[in-house]
């Protein structure tokens, strides 16, 4: 069997002297799952999301992803671990308002040193496959929410990253961008991609998730697969 | 009252305070570029009144001289002369005075140690010490009453009790005595002793023509220019060749302040860019702060503060900084003049000077006001922003300019992070011009003041004689300061060497080593139309390279002399102008075929060959041999070879290895780089502020920027690439300003100075140092935006993607 993509080992994580956000949590995904992380304010589901994008670091513990110790990287081994190995998607879509669709696409692989031919040819792949490729040239803010998160996505994608990371990724959106959001989820979770996101959104979690986990205080209370949306990359069920 | 309050007190204090300490990069700018300022504008206006102040006092209180014109008593009579006091232009005039020059002379007195000789002396007959021009003050002792008395002028020997001493004159027809029975001054120096005038045939020699003094005021005198005209009015109104000399207040006055004349324009010059750095960094950075406070303004509008209210609060925040670098600049500025100062009161022998308190007063109100006026229209924005607007503006940072340069820049192939941060610049153009002009005036600092020390250097070199030579020789009778044996302030006779003078030129020509050699002695003599003694130069050999020509040709022969700038001014002559040089009663006609700088003896010196004056009388032979010696010679032992040589003949030679620098290139050089240094710090400065508001503003784009991958150095590269362009600007524009400020300064300085300057000296320039220099605008932009660069690299990143 193959070494599980994210492992997170006894990890805790306090702010200050407050309770801890995250407490003694192991956790393991696999290859081509789409895991949705659920729970309330406060319950740390976002902490255990930033820790797994080394944009924050356990208190205890250690996070591994590809067998990489994330938690023990530098500014610079993070930087390298985000652009080379996962992709975010934000609730607010953090596009950079100065920069077209494209360009913001293609950045991540600009920054990793992608020639620009090739970085435009992906960038344009990934446009026309999301179906936003007629606003390549727009500036984000003259795009719906469900366009702006699809280019998101874009940007999280234009890398291969073995894992996408997604932070409420229909938070900001209507009911219709938000659907929408959720089925482009789900086709690519079924088209191989593995999957982390941390919402509210029940809807999103059962249609697009292959296993739910729902914290409560910084600690697992339930992991639980759900049967009715299977991927074709199977996955720990 | 409202509670919020209408002064500082209460919350606007509590806002003010800590709008003032939480952006302390702002509050560090504002007090080092007003402190710049400040302390330019205290040192330059310090030293300017300082320089002026105590001559133009003794020139009004005396009713001083604007030209003190000599007449031959041959070409004119005393009654067409004493009319000349009423040509056009002539306001006042005293006189005519008939005067003589007489030398050889001796003073016997305890208070100089027994008999010394007396330089030439130029005496003029006056019954009475007042009139309307030249009312001389009395130091001490009384006028003259009767024959056989004298007062002396206090600028022969000083502040010395000579009052009771006896000036002898023994070549002179009936040996003649006169006794001291006062001392007075003359701030422009008329003459250097006074007597009855039934006394001047008396102390005429044997043959000499009779001579006339009149003393004029006019009405326009304020330049050279002025000042030949009006001389050349008096000319024509006498017969050709009556008047024989003049003597403008303009060199009294040049004496007077060239000890810190020089240095005041190059300090307007620091004074002026400090200023316009000042009042464009105090509006950029106010602006910046209002930028980057638009929801803190919206905040405080809704909770209740009024637009006066909110115009208060960020004039304060811009004033309290701004009045702590105002005070230190003007204690900076004082404790900077105070060695400048020292030398200008050993000059006078006055009492130590410091800044004058209203120069200190107004530089604090002036400075104040600028800061004041400069914020004011950042601050009164704020005051207008409406609270809604405010706080939605505060939210969303906003975007939309730049697009286009950034699509451009996208497509270049440069670095990812290297284009977006080329692109940032266009996002905020005014602060971007803003900066740039800060970074432009660095540059321009650094250009200037690079040409200044370079031509400081060369001046330096230009007026060290002993600096240009490897190798001095003295003659056994003499040393370093002995080459004129004089007495008095202006020196007098001359002891020739024992040696002989020609054996050691022919020694030093033989000796294996040599390159060139010049030989140099140096006399007091008189010269016609310059009152007291002048200082004659008598050169031989290879002596073409001792001064730098500013204009006309080095003399090729004996008759001919090369004089510097201020002798031209002052005699109001020019090249191809002949002058008589007077030796024991001797007149020798000497042509001045070109002008040499040279700033010691105030300029006045005359420099010709050494034929010139010993065609007349042998004895006068060089005292003193400056040696170049060929590439590759060792100088300690062509030093000891050579004195092997000159020793049996009476010469010594000494390598001139040690070369002290003047107290005063040291004080100068020191002064240039201090403001130098404040002027660049003060725009690196400029560029840390303006890479830290645009940090700030940015901080969530950069939080973006690291979440999809860019690594420290990216994050370093990109940062300092928005303020490259900026500095490269300032380089393009910097460079050619600093050197049209350099090449404006120089002559201005050189004429305070009283003497043009040559071409070598205003050429500093080369390629590659204008290329080097061009950089330093870059250096300084990089250098300014390199912390805020490190702030970036090192912000979490998920911090920076929570911050809206």
């Amino acid at each position: 069997m193959d070494a599980p993509l994210i492992e997170l080992r006894q990890v805790s994580k306090r702010y200050d002297d407050g309770p801890p956000a995250v407490d003694d949590l192991s956790l393991s995904v696999e290859r081509g799952e789409a895991v949705a992380i659920l729970g309330p304010s406060g319950s740390g589901k976002s902490t255990v999301l930033n820790m797994i994008a080394g944009l924050d670091r356990p208190t205890a513990g250690s996070v591994l992803v590809e067998g990489l110790r994330v938690d023990g990287l530098g500014e610079s081994g993070s930087a390298k671990y985000r652009r080379d190995r996962i992709g975010m998607v934000f609730q607010f879509f953090n596009l950079l308002d100065d920069l077209t669709v494209a360009d913001n696409v293609m950045l991540p692989a600009q920054l990793s040193g992608m020639p620009r031919a090739r970085a435009r040819a992906r960038a344009a792949e990934l446009l026309e496959t999301l179906g936003i490729d007629r606003h390549a040239h727009a500036y984000p803010g003259r795009l719906s929410g469900g366009e702006r998160q699809r280019v998101a996505v874009a940007r999280a994608l234009i890398n291969r990253p073995a894992l996408l990371l997604a932070d409420e990724p229909t938070g900001a959106l209507d009911t219709a961008s938000g659907r929408d959001v959720r089925e482009l989820l789900s086709e690519l979770n079924q088209d191989g991609q593995t999957i982390l996101l941390v919402t509210h959104d029940i809807q999103l979690a059962e249609s697009c998730a292959t296993r739910t986990i729902r914290l409560v205080d910084g600690r697992i209370a339930s992991d639980s697969a759900v049967p009715s949306v299977a991927g074709p990359a199977g996955g720990a069920r | 009252m409202s509670r919020i309050g209408f002064g500082f007190g209460g919350a606007l204090g509590r806002v003010v305070r800590a709008g003032v300490g939480r952006r302390r990069v702002q509050t560090l700018v504002l007090v080092l570029s007003t402190m710049m300022a400040v302390t330019s504008a205290v040192l330059a206006i310090g030293l300017l009144a300082a320089s002026r102040a105590p001559f133009d006092h003794a020139f009004s209180g005396q009713h001083g001289a604007h030209l003190a014109a000599q007449f031959d008593g041959t070409k004119a009579t005393s009654t067409q002369i004493a009319a000349t006091g009423h040509a056009a232009g002539v306001t006042a005039a005293s006189g005519p005075y008939p005067t003589v020059t007489v030398d050889q002379g001796h003073v016997n007195s305890t208070a100089l140690g027994g008999d010394v000789g007396l330089p030439p002396m130029s005496i003029a007959g006056r019954a009475d010490p007042g009139g309307p021009v030249d009312d001389l003050t009395l130091l001490d002792g009384h006028w003259v009453t009767g024959p056989g008395q004298a007062v002396l002028s206090a600028d022969v020997f000083g502040p010395n009790q000579l009052v009771g001493a006896v000036l002898s004159f023994p070549q002179l027809p009936g040996s003649p005595n006169l006794t001291i029975v006062g001392v007075a001054q003359s701030v422009t120096g008329t003459a250097d002793a006074w007597v009855e005038p039934a006394e001047v045939p008396a102390l005429r020699a044997a043959g000499a023509a009779p001579t006339f003094q009149m003393l004029y005021r006019f009405a326009s005198a304020g330049t050279d220019a002025q000042i030949v005209a009006d001389r050349g009015t008096l000319a024509d109104a006498l017969p050709a060749g009556a008047l024989t000399g003049s003597l403008s207040y303009l060199n009294a006055k040049l004496s007077a302040e060239s000890s810190t004349a020089p240095i005041v324009p190059f300090m307007v010059a620091f004074g002026v860019l400090g200023l316009v750095m000042s009042v464009l960094i105090v509006g950029n950075v106010v602006s910046g702060s209002v930028g980057a406070s638009l929801r803190r303004i919206g905040i405080l509008k809704a909770l209740g503060f009024t637009p006066s209210q909110v115009v208060r609060a960020y004039l304060a925040q811009a004033l309290i900084p701004s009045a702590v670098g105002i005070g230190l600049g003007v204690v900076l500025g004082n404790v900077l003049a105070v060695p400048l100062l020292r030398r200008e009161d050993e000059v006078f022998g006055t009492p130590p000077q410091v800044v004058a308190p209203w120069i200190d007063v107004a530089a604090v109100c002036a400075a104040l006001v600028i800061v004041a006026a400069t914020a004011f229209a950042p601050a009164l924005r704020a005051g207008r922003l409406r609270a809604v607007d405010a706080i939605a503006m505060g939210r969303t940072p906003r975007a939309g300019r730049g697009r286009f340069a950034r699509r451009v820049l996208g497509r270049l192939p440069l670095p990812r992070a290297v284009g977006l941060g080329l692109g940032s610049p266009f996002t905020r153009p005014a602060r971007t011009l803003a900066v740039a002009a800060a970074v432009v005036f660095g540059a321009t600092a650094v250009t200037f003041a690079f040409g200044l020390a370079t031509s400081l250097q060369r001046v330096h070199a230009g007026i060290s004689r002993d600096g240009s030579a490897d190798v001095n020789v003295f003659l056994s009778d003499g040393g370093p300061d002995s080459g004129t044996t004089t007495v008095g302030p202006k020196g007098g006779g001359t002891a020739p060497a024992a040696a002989d003078s020609a054996a050691v030129a022919a020694a030093i020509a033989a000796q294996p080593g040599t390159r060139s050699w010049s030989g140099v002695s140096r006399y007091e003599l008189t010269v016609s139309g310059v009152s007291g003694a002048t200082s004659v130069q008598l050169l031989e050999g290879d002596s073409s390279n001792r001064y730098e020509l500013i204009s006309g040709s080095w003399f090729t022969g004996p008759g001919q002399a090369v004089v510097p700038t201020r002798f031209l001014e002052v005699t109001g002559t020019r090249i191809g102008s002949t002058i008589t040089l007077t030796d024991k009663g001797t007149a020798i006609p000497v042509r001045i075929v070109g002008e040499v700088f040279d700033t010691s003896d105030q300029g006045m010196d005359v420099v010709t060959d050494l034929r010139t004056v010993s065609a007349v009388d042998p004895a006068k032979q060089s005292h003193e041999f400056d040696v170049m010696l060929k590439p590759g010679t060792g100088h300690a032992a062509y030093v000891s070879a050579l004195n092997n040589v000159l020793d049996p003949i009476g010469g010594h030679a000494q390598d001139n290895a040690i070369r002290s620098k003047d107290a005063i290139f040291v004080l100068l050089d020191g002064m240039i780089a201090i403001l130098t240094g404040l002027l660049v710090v003060v725009a690196a400065l400029a560029v840390l502020n303006t890479a830290v508001l645009e940090t700030r503003e940015r901080i969530h784009d950069l939080g973006v920027y690291k979440a999809v991958g860019m690594t420290l150095r990216q994050t370093i590269a990109m940062v300092l690439s928005s303020m490259a362009p900026i500095g490269l600007l300032a380089g393009i524009v910097g460079v050619p300003v600093g050197i049209a400020l350099h090449d404006y300064v120089l002559p201005v300085m050189g004429h305070a100075a009283g003497t043009n300057l040559p071409h070598s000296i205003l050429t500093v320039y080369s390629g590659v140092e204008t290329v080097l220099l061009g950089l330093g605008g870059l250096a300084i932009a990089l250098g300014g935006a390199m912390l805020p660069a490190s702030w970036a690299a090192a912000t979490r990143t998920a911090a920076a993607l929570r911050t809206e």
